[in-house]
């Protein structure tokens, strides 16, 4: 109680305190110190609701919960708030701000000042404190008001203030963007990479959201935990807010891709490199999570191991925030070495402890309420999904971790090829998506051999199909036949799946096709979500597979109305375009395209010379045809417009992969979509809902 | 054996035999990042593994041609020279004295074969200087997120 009217009168402080130095400082230092005013605002309610939050998780007080929620929604209203103040001064171009200093220009436009909040380390951290304030908003006006999770409303926020007093913690001193400067005298604007392209405006948006965003669903884990009261009216919404980041960090890890290939110019999409891996590893474990909370609320099964993902999970989002933003890998994400690395480890290594411990602790109330019945059933096709994403994990954090440990203990610098990647990955991708035709298409329970066989012929006569279809286009290696097969029994299993409760309807009522098939999808939409991801997923597995096995590369150079003939394409070079830009000089060299004698129009790789940049900057041009792009990067373009270099990719299927995510995208939507399966879960009575533990008692004793 | 324990030892040993594999394949996938000294000195050992060379282009040495689409040149540091033939087109700064990773492996004959050929870029306009090695630390850095 004590402790509640400390935080109580620090918030009322703050909020008088604030608002009459926030006038005074506008009118007398701009936006600097207003900044900064924010950022302690949205620090001192974060570690007050951390403290609050606790407390009233223990004693069960209703005014702890309150004054937690308030907290809560103060440290998101600053936060938000500290962003609008940083856009503001991007746009008015206020030199003395710190960061406006270091990553604005006149030279640049407006929309690209306010991209530049996320182009660099200190920007990209408050920004992230947005985020996570946004999140914290939706969590307040959703599942923060539902009476059944109240016991559990007051952890999960303090562990999310846990985390969000650090962030503040590091915007407010390591890191701090607002600090007041004597402008420089010149400014070159953020790095050029970032201003090439218009996915750089929404990449990192996605990937934040999804980064970020798990910080819920792992609270909301501990809250579980240490209440001891795990059951399937908790996991549902548990895993609700795990689906959100979970869609976020798709778009934002294919929007990356997607950036990649369209301006960096190698011809590819992936490459195993660090900052990549960093993104994929929390998306292995959460879609593990996703999964495994499946078989958690139907079965009351690996409880433990649940949470053991959704921790991992969090964690490995700090450990990427921590590859990506502390200059060990240099790459576009990295910027300067500073301060702020070593302290994400710090944090990395308090996450991990502090979720051993709870284990220890409370690790015991995770008893499973079922028993598995077969070793050939659904219930065991989740078993294996979760250890094969285990496995995909561990191999890519093993390359990409071993290459840092190396160096820090050796000093010698080496990295893992990506042929180490590729072929671990391959067996197991395709294992997944293999299972994951199996899973949907096996009861729960102990089905019998025979249901077993009569279930699985059909679409495996499809994989099949696929696979002659395949070998009759030449498919002639290994794995590219497996992926053919695996996708197509896959694909038959989910459109089965989806097709079958349509004509149960339909015989059941004696209705139409469109209305039964209406029905039928309100009713389950979390089923048809999942189906239409797994969809995608297979789309996407075929996409790679075609994509990264069969593409050709050639490179030429040709004079002025020369022509050359690649790979079923004729290319000729017409000349060079210039602009001048104000803050860059663009030559291009155009090629006229045609196959078959039919013209396919103009290509124009460019050559982008930024002011106060040495080395110019390609940007590929793509050339997107149903089953193919060709994909032209300029090597050399003659000022004066007499010869031009090229490096030409003919890619198969790449375009089909961005495809493929949204139809992932799609379906994690339909997922989330508010239906009748909610509120029907809602008045049952929670299954693993148990009498008040011992904690509890205890917690009403004090 | 109870089923519970046939479980525990599967997973024992399919977990065993993927660390196996995959430390294995890691170990004959490892890409080293040399000077020009180091790779040297690495003597017989250096044959045969991926490696980035990171050095500076050595003046005159640089030739390419056109028709058979052959680059050559000499990647150098303070102390080694190391012949590169590369079959790839030289990027727009390539030139002499500029620093270059070049990733590839070097053969029997000495000469280093070059898949990939990289031109450092730099965030502020340096007149070329000197080769020294704690410039190839960040010259490697600075190229890391070109792929």
């Amino acid at each position: 109680m004590i402790l509640l009217f400390i935080g109580a009168g620090i918030l009322a402080l703050c909020c008088c305190g604030g608002l009459i130095a926030a006038v005074v400082l506008i009118s007398l230092h701009g936006f600097g110190p207003l900044g900064r005013l924010l950022i302690l605002l949205a620090l001192t309610a974060a570690a007050a609701g951390t403290v609050t939050g606790y407390a009233g998780g223990r004693s069960g007080s209703p005014k702890a919960l309150k004054a937690t929620l308030w907290l809560s929604g103060i440290f998101a209203g600053a936060m938000v708030a500290a962003n609008g103040v940083m856009i503001y001064a991007l746009l008015a171009r206020d030199f003395t701000v710190a960061y406006v200093d270091q990553v604005g220009s006149h030279d640049v436009p407006n929309h690209i000042a306010v991209v530049s909040l996320w182009s660099s380390l200190e920007g990209s951290i408050l920004f992230w404190g947005a985020i996570l304030g946004l999140f914290v908003f939706a969590f307040l006006a959703t599942t923060a008001r539902v009476r059944e999770h109240r016991d559990l409303i007051p952890y999960t926020l303090a562990t999310t203030m846990a985390v969000a007093t650090f962030f503040a913690f590091l915007i407010a001193g390591p890191a701090t963007p607002f600090e007041t400067v004597v402008p420089a005298a010149r400014h070159a604007g953020p790095n050029p990479l970032l201003q090439n392209h218009v996915l750089m405006i929404v990449h990192p948006p996605m990937l934040y959201g999804g980064y970020v965003g798990m910080t819920i669903p792992f609270a909301m884990g501990v809250a579980a935990l240490m209440r001891g009261r795990l059951g399937a009216g908790w996991m549902r919404p548990t895993r609700l807010w795990m689906l959100a980041p979970w869609g976020f960090l798709t778009a934002g890890i294919v929007l990356g891709g997607w950036w990649a290939y369209e301006v960096l110019g190698w011809g590819g999409y992936w490459a195993w490199d660090p900052v990549e891996n960093a993104s994929f590893l929390p998306w292995l474990t959460a879609s593990g999570f996703l999964h495994a909370a499946m078989l958690m609320e139907r079965r009351g099964l690996l409880k433990a191991w649940t949470m053991v993902l959704l921790m991992s999970t969090f964690a490995l989002t700090i450990l990427g925030t921590f590859m990506t933003r502390s200059g060990v890998f240099n790459s576009v994400h990295s910027f300067t070495q500073s301060a702020v690395g070593p302290t994400f480890l710090v944090f990395l290594a308090i996450v991990i402890v502090f979720s051993i411990a709870l284990f220890a602790l409370q690790g015991h109330m995770l008893e499973a309420d079922g028993s598995f019945k077969s070793m050939v059933s659904r219930d065991s096709a989740y078993v294996v999904n979760n250890l094969l994403f285990v496995a995909f994990t561990f191999t890519v954090l093993l390359g990409t971790t071993f290459p840092l440990i190396t160096e820090a203990m050796t000093d010698k610098k080496i990295s893992v090829g990506e042929p180490y990647f590729n072929s671990m990955a391959v067996p197991v991708g395709v294992a997944i998506v293999f299972l994951m035709g199996i899973g949907p298409a096996l009861p729960w329970g102990a089905p019998s051999a025979e249901k077993i066989i009569k279930t699985l012929a059909m679409p495996l006569a499809w994989g099949f199909g696929l696979l002659a279809l395949g070998l009759g286009l030449g498919v002639r290696e290994v794995w590219p036949a497996l992926t053919l097969l695996a996708v197509g029994f896959a694909s038959a299993v989910a459109i089965r799946d989806m097709l079958a409760p349509i004509g149960a309807v339909q015989r059941r009522w004696k209705i139409g096709w469109a209305e039964a098939a209406g029905r039928a999808f309100r009713r389950g939409r979390r089923r048809y979500g999942g189906q239409i991801v797994h969809l995608g997923v297979a789309l996407m597995a075929l996409s790679i597979a075609v994509s990264s096995s069969y593409r050709e590369t050639d490179e030429t150079v040709l004079n002025k109305g020369e022509s050359a003939h690649i790979a079923g394409y004729t290319l000729t070079f017409t000349g060079v375009q210039k602009t001048q830009e104000p803050h860059r000089q663009v030559v291009g060299a155009v090629f006229e395209v045609t196959r078959d004698g039919k013209s396919l129009g103009t290509l124009m790789p460019k050559m982008n010379r930024y002011t106060g940049q040495m080395r110019p900057i390609g940007t590929p041009a793509v050339l997107s045809r149903f089953h193919e792009d060709l994909y032209l990067s300029a090597m050399q373009i003659d000022d004066r417009g007499a010869f031009a270099g090229v490096r030409l990719y003919v890619n198969p299927m790449v375009y089909w992969i961005w495809i493929a995510s949204g139809i992932m995208l799609l379906g994690c939507i339909v997922a989330m979509l508010p239906g009748p399966t909610k509120a029907a879960a809602m008045a049952k009575p929670s299954a693993g809902g148990p009498a008040p533990t011992p904690a509890e008692a205890k917690g009403k004793a004090s | 054996m109870s089923p519970k324990v046939f479980v525990a030892v599967a997973l024992a040993v399919a977990g065993a035999a993927l660390v196996w594999i995959a430390v294995g394949n890691m170990g004959s996938n490892l890409v080293y990042y040399w000077t020009p000294t180091e790779l040297t000195a690495a003597g017989e050992d250096a044959r045969g593994a991926t490696v980035r060379l990171g050095g500076m282009v050595k003046a005159g040495t640089i030739n390419w041609d056109q028709d058979s689409g052959v680059l050559t040149f000499t990647v150098h540091d303070t102390d080694a020279d190391i012949p590169v033939r590369a079959t790839e087109m030289p990027p727009q700064m390539f030139r002499e004295n500029i620093g270059v990773v070049v990733e590839g492996t070097l053969g029997d004959d000495g000469v280093f074969t070059s898949n990939r050929l990289l031109v450092k870029h730099d965030a502020e306009y340096r007149a070329p200087h000197d080769p020294k090695e704690a410039d190839v630390e960040e010259l490697w850095k600075s190229l890391d997120g070109d792929s």
